[in-house]
């Protein structure tokens, strides 16, 4: 299965997802550079972390416009899968491919931290190879992570089933709805209607080897293996 | 064609969490100025463009905030001012 990676200007999390294709899956992964049309028939897409265009006027909206994604957005509309984490996130929710923004965490600080999310689903291209409401260690690196909708667009979204992780406090009360940006519901990812694009702010691809002192975000890069038809 | 400088406003949709606009409002009751309700921050914008005429300059910035400049979901925005530069 071949994993195409965006690289935008100020893309940094586009190398930790190649590595955890390639050498913590075992997968095929190539650079897709953001000024190019060109998918190079990749199975799956990555919006990786980073910082792209600065989040200058707001994170993700000019990306939103770079050529490669209106190849990207062409794919996700057709049912490719679309992997988009952190500031890939923000840039598919830009994009319109996921509904709602991401905004300036309610601290106003960046937060840089490891954090216990909660698998709200396994019924998903993204986490069937996970037990749903397993909890998950695993790193969050952002200063725009505050998921916010309006009311109609969260419950139906929770009614769905499309709110795949929320953010949980510690061990002892790991029910208790917690969240270290102030996202809406605790909401740390989503999935579009159609189940095809995953939106969450953590970085998977930064826990995939014990090495790394966790390895519970591979399950994401098995789950699509497991799914996806090459 | 002229040359036009737009200025906008773009400012939080209310309801929205605006932490910036609530530290500054805190910061401000601190100071003293105690008659203060709320406080909203956003961003100004200024464009400068060639148009036809004055009403063509405004409705062309309205699209560049419709399309980019302001985000549907979370900002309002405004066209604070229209004038010839």
């Amino acid at each position: 299965m071949k994993f195409g990676i965006v690289t935008f200007p100020g893309s940094n999390c586009d190398y930790d997802a190649y590595q955890a294709v390639v050498e913590s899956l075992g997968e095929e992964a190539v650079f897709l550079w953001h000024k190019d049309h060109d998918l190079q028939q990749s199975d799956v897409i990555v919006l990786p972390g980073g910082f792209s265009y600065g989040d200058y006027l707001r994170s993700g909206a000019i990306a939103r416009f770079s050529p490669v994604m209106q190849d990207v957005i062409g794919f996700a509309k057709r049912g490719g899968p679309v992997l988009a984490i952190c500031n890939g996130f923000q840039i598919a929710c830009e994009a319109g491919l996921l509904p709602g923004a991401l905004l300036r965490n309610d601290s106003l600080k960046f937060v840089c931290e490891i954090v216990r999310l909660r698998v709200e689903t396994s019924d998903t291209l993204f986490t069937n190879r996970y037990e749903r409401g397993s909890i998950l260690r695993i790193p969050v690196a952002h200063g725009d992570g505050r998921y916010t909708a309006d009311a109609a667009t969260l419950d139906k979204l929770e009614g769905e089933g499309r709110v795949v992780f929320r953010y949980v406090g510690g061990p002892g009360d790991a029910d208790e709805w917690w969240s270290p940006n102030g996202s809406m519901r605790s909401i740390a990812g989503i999935v579009n209607d159609a189940g095809n694009v995953l939106g969450m702010m953590p970085h998977p691809e930064r826990v995939v080897d014990p090495l790394l002192g966790s390895e519970d975000g591979l399950g994401i890069f098995e789950s699509m293996l497991a799914r996806v038809t090459v | 064609m002229s040359l036009y400088r737009i200025a906008v406003h773009i400012v939080p949709r209310r309801g929205i969490l605006d932490p910036q606009g609530k530290t500054v409002a805190d910061a401000l009751h601190t100071l003293g100025f105690a008659a203060v309700k709320d406080v909203h921050i956003g961003r100004h914008i200024v464009v400068e463009l060639d148009a036809r005429d004055q009403k063509t300059a405004e409705q062309s910035t309205r699209d560049m905030c419709q399309r980019l400049l302001a985000n549907p979901v979370t900002e309002d925005f405004e066209i604070a001012s229209v004038e010839a530069a």
